[in-house]
């Protein structure tokens, strides 16, 4: 079974530009309802699917995603 | 394992390297400049050439880039960072030496001293972005806008007949001796944002050896610029950019 990830976005730095939304492969981020302080919509995690694969953090273009994921034979 | 166990800091796989500034980025949503800036940062970092590493700043979108490396740098005039590197490089030949350019800046203002620079072989890194277009002065016409394609300065799109053929600046500079290594890759994928980085390193690295100029392209969006959302330029991108502009190793040094 794939090992779980998990990430953290700054969202006051996130710009909604959906990169990492079309890079996850499990659909894991989605756009959020509310706005932060500069008006955009900024990325969230909607589901615990994340396998911590990073490349949701690799295209984003503002830095604003930290991925965890758990180490092998835990 | 639950959720709260998994984010400490043993499993961490990424994050944003110290190399980059905690400055909220000024580019567009989208835009592939952040993300290359940021494996930029990432191999000075890799690599431990932090203190060792002067970057020289174009004009263009991204003119405040030495806001966001935490390196020093310097600001040069419209087309003119390869002479401003070349100097600091020639002061300071044990330093890193990169420029960051875009195409109108590399490709149009800045041609002559692009190609002497190169023609020279000076011993830097030249990065250059390509997004066809003039992002920060609203979109017009760039020397490598494609054929047909619509800018604020050629709203019925860009005729070769009048207004010159795209410029493919990164394999004319392929021909010239002085160059050592000449690529073009992107930031759009996971897969392609690997590669450049990659491309970058091997670049840093190949300057240490003093063998000429390292000339890395990357074809990046401007959503602003093109009028699109982010996703759909980056579809746009593959499906009309890469055909013109492909990618890949162009010129790589002899075994």
């Amino acid at each position: 079974m794939a090992r779980k990830g998990d990430v953290v976005i700054n969202i006051e730095k996130c710009k909604g530009c959906e990169v990492c939304l079309a890079a996850c492969p499990n659909e894991v981020l989605a756009l959020s309802k509310e706005v932060n302080s500069k008006g955009y919509h900024f990325a969230m995690k909607v589901n615990s699917e994340c396998i911590g694969c990073a490349n949701c953090a690799i295209v984003c273009p503002d830095a604003v995603i930290t991925v965890y994921r758990e180490k092998r034979n835990n | 394992m639950s959720e709260n166990t998994i984010k400490n800091p043993e499993n961490l796989v990424y994050e944003k390297t110290s190399v980059m500034t905690d400055r909220v980025l000024h580019y567009c949503p989208g835009c592939g400049h952040g993300t290359a800036h940021r494996m930029l940062a990432e191999v000075i970092d890799e690599l431990g050439i932090q203190g060792d590493t002067i970057g020289v700043a174009p004009v263009g979108c991204s003119v405040l880039a030495y806001y966001y490396f935490d390196v020093d740098m310097q600001e040069a005039a419209h087309g003119r960072a390869p002479a401003v590197a070349t100097g600091i490089k020639r002061v300071l030949p044990e330093k890193y030496v990169f420029t960051y350019q875009g195409d109108g800046d590399l490709a149009a203002i800045g041609t002559a001293e692009t190609i002497h620079a190169c023609n020279r072989g000076e011993n830097i890194l030249v990065v250059f972005i390509n997004n066809g277009i003039y992002g920060m002065t609203g979109g017009q016409m760039a020397p490598t806008t494609l054929e047909g394609m619509k800018s604020s300065t050629s709203p019925r799109g860009r005729d070769v007949k009048t207004m010159g053929n795209p410029l493919k600046i990164t394999e004319l500079l392929a021909q010239l001796p002085g160059t050592y290594f000449v690529t073009r890759q992107s930031v759009h994928t996971p897969a392609n944002v690997r590669k450049t980085k990659k491309a970058l390193k091997k670049a840093l690295e190949y300057q240490k050896l003093d063998k000429g100029t390292c000339f890395v392209e990357v074809v990046a969006n401007c959503p602003s610029g093109w009028k699109m959302t982010p996703v759909q330029s980056n579809k746009w991108m593959e499906e009309n950019m890469f055909p013109y502009y492909p990618l890949g190793d162009i010129k790589v040094p002899e075994k």
